[in-house]
């Protein structure tokens, strides 16, 4: 490989430029949320202007992950070092495409978010602080995605975490509790388990700095017990990114919060465990990951099985799609078990896209609890004579999570089908067709009752029983507009894939052969 | 708790601990102390006000919503990162400038604003949780 040729000289860190006014975009994301956040949770009893605050905060997190992105693209990774200590022993913030772009669609995920929290979060839940918990919640997630230093991922990984388990228990429900104790002991154990590893590998390199563990990795001695640290990892983000067979606490959990939140978690936080397991594990150890290639594919090969039958076997679609979004994640487990560029690049481009549809259709979910009054399939019926439009959207998003053409599903499977074709793995293409299959049945059997069904379970056929409930006019836009956005962005990705795609092979090629990372970081081998 | 000798020693423990607690706030660059350590001061100042008097009157005292103060903190911290951006180094370098208050000088800094900003996440958070401990006792 030619990674492993590349010289890095250490001294050429100690010579500090002056920071360009552009490389603090580096850090833009995650003040401009722990400010708006501040600004809001002081502002907390101002509950009409909370929506706008949050709304034009997301907004501009949207505006600079943009321009973060364009300037990573164009001139290769950017590193700042908090305080001006310098790396490896400083906190670099190091971002290269890959984590530009995750950034990127998180922000419009959670762009959409705040506006479609206007039909979903009342006045007494935006009191308990929604706001500042996204935007607290994106500060973590923007940091994980553009951090450069093992320690600080640990730290935005709890931040993401505390955030998050404020928004899961918004209402205080009962199964709300009860969901999120579940969340939150599996997400505890696995943040703990990831600060022992981190720990470990602190112990054995001396250092946590990325760029500077992908030095140290290729030095060390054979006898090194890197490979347990590699496994304690990938056991730490499985668990995070919910992958078979530690995957149980996602669906016991996301469909109790508010369907807002659901459809920011889903869109959002398993991601960042996949982001976690292909930046460490392809990036910082690829010996080990190479190592691990055949026990990945079976965790891959769960994943997506288990997600989909278990969606197939839900009545209440909020279940169903917390099932799709690990049968997702699967998919995207399919790039870390080949490690070629091509499978990571894959692998990014079907986590966007799952980003993208999983949001979408848990709020398309909410606009169909709210026309059809019911979130179970039994007491859903005729929402296609009641809503065609609502129907077009769920047809748009369900061709889309299937992974057919001209949706944004389509590319990111053909990518990774053959990836795994070319690595030899027909076992791996055959499982990601097979889910793709039982993706449409699930998708389909809920078309079949909620959408083309005269009525709810036990009314008969025709026009009589049509549900007559509507989006209240005055919050009709807060609930459609951040779906047709979406929507757009799916066929958008779906019809025109090229932009998307360089940028994500350019993405992969930089985590497959970090020699431009590492540059950024230490100054240069010129 | 509410013993005549406890409930009239509380407030001027209170004060006198809030004071301490600014003290240790201002030391703490150089020598043991600190936003954290200090918040904890300040914020059991507020608990043992709150045990000896209820709850009522402490949120009367710190007028403020406890959670209002900590997002106070939260925002100071971050902005006492960005002055660095005006030279031209890194997020949350260290600015420092000196000075002369009655011909005594004062070093003023980024750090001991940081440090401030962490005393008021400290007070808010810890105290916010407190008076929803001592609150549900006396319901």
């Amino acid at each position: 490989m030619a990674a492993e040729s590349h010289a890095v000289d250490l001294s050429h860190a100690m010579f500090t430029q002056p920071v360009a006014f552009a490389d603090w975009l580096v850090i833009a994301p995650v003040v401009t949320t722990i400010i708006g956040g501040a600004i809001c949770l002081m502002t907390r009893k101002q509950t009409t202007l909370q929506p706008w605050i949050g709304t034009f905060v997301m907004a501009l997190l949207v505006a600079i992950d943009a321009a973060l992105l364009l300037r990573v693209v164009n001139n290769g990774p950017v590193t700042m070092v908090m305080g001006n200590w310098l790396p490896p022993f400083g906190i670099a913030f190091t971002v290269d495409a890959f984590g530009a772009l995750m950034a990127l669609v998180g922000a419009v995920i959670a762009l959409t978010g705040s506006v479609y929290a206007l039909v979903d979060v009342r006045t007494l839940s935006r009191r308990y602080g929604f706001y500042p918990l996204l935007m607290l919640l994106m500060t973590g997630v923007s940091g994980a995605f553009l951090t450069g230093d093992i320690f600080n991922l640990y730290v935005w990984f709890e931040v993401t975490l505390i955030s998050s388990f404020g928004l899961l228990i918004l209402g205080s429900s009962r199964p709300q509790l009860d969901g999120a104790v579940k969340y939150a002991f599996l997400n505890l154990i696995a943040t703990t388990l990831f600060l022992v590893a981190v720990g470990y590998l602190y112990g054995v390199l001396g250092t946590l700095n990325m760029a500077d563990i992908v030095r140290s990795v290729r030095e060390l001695p054979d006898a090194a017990p890197i490979g347990t640290i590699a496994a304690l990892f990938l056991l730490a983000f499985a668990m995070k990114a919910a992958a078979f067979p530690i995957n149980f606490w996602l669906p016991a959990s996301y469909h109790t919060p508010r369907i807002v939140v659901g459809a920011v978690f889903a869109g959002l936080l398993t991601k960042v465990g996949v982001y976690s397991l292909i930046r460490i594990l392809v990036m910082l150890m690829p010996e080990n990951r190479a190592a691990m290639s055949d026990i990945i594919v079976w965790l891959a090969i769960g994943t997506m099985l288990s997600g989909v039958l278990g969606a197939l076997a839900q009545n209440d679609i909020r279940r169903m799609l917390g099932y799709l979004v690990v049968s997702g994640i699967g998919s995207m487990l399919v790039g870390l078990a080949l490690g070629t560029a091509d499978a990571v690049g894959g692998a990014l481009l079907y986590a966007i896209h799952s980003m993208l549809v999983m949001t979408a259709l848990y709020y398309l979910a909410g606009i169909m609890r709210r026309t059809g009054g019911a979130f179970d399939l039994a007491g859903l019926g005729g929402l296609y004579g009641a809503n065609p439009l609502l129907a077009g959207l769920f047809l748009v998003l369900g061709l889309a999570v299937s992974g057919l053409p001209p949706f944004s599903g389509f590319w990111p499977k053909v990518v990774l089908v053959e990836a795994s074709l070319k690595a030899g793995e027909g076992l791996l293409a055959a499982a990601i067709l097979l889910t793709g299959f039982l993706t449409t049945l699930a998708v389909g059997r809920v078309w079949l009752f909620a959408f083309w069904r005269g009525g709810p379970l036990g009314t008969p056929d025709g026009a009589e029983h049509l549900p007559t409930a509507r989006v209240p006019h005055e919050t009709r836009l807060a609930a459609y507009l951040p779906v047709f956005f979406l929507v757009a962005l799916i066929v958008w990705l779906g019809v025109w894939p090229e932009p998307v795609f360089a940028v994500a092979n350019q993405s992969a090629l930089g985590m497959v052969d970090p020699s431009a990372y590492l540059d950024s970081v230490f100054g240069g081998s010129e | 708790m509410r013993t005549v000798i406890f409930r009239t020693i509380a407030p001027f423990l209170a004060a006198i601990m809030v004071l301490f607690s600014i003290f240790v706030l201002l030391r703490g660059h150089n020598e043991p102390g600190g936003g954290f350590i200090g918040g904890l001061i300040a914020a059991s100042a507020f608990a043992i006000y709150g045990i000896a008097s209820g709850v009522a009157p402490v949120r009367r005292a710190i007028y403020f919503h406890p959670m209002g103060i900590a997002g106070f903190g939260l925002f100071i911290a971050a902005v006492a990162g960005l002055p660095s951006m005006l030279k031209g180094v890194p997020f949350l370098t260290g600015m420092w400038t000196a000075i002369e208050v009655f011909e005594v000088k004062v070093d003023l800094s980024t750090p001991m604003l940081f440090d401030i900003g962490v005393y008021f996440v400290v007070v808010g958070a810890i105290t916010s949780i407190a008076l929803a401990l001592e609150e549900r006792e006396f319901d």
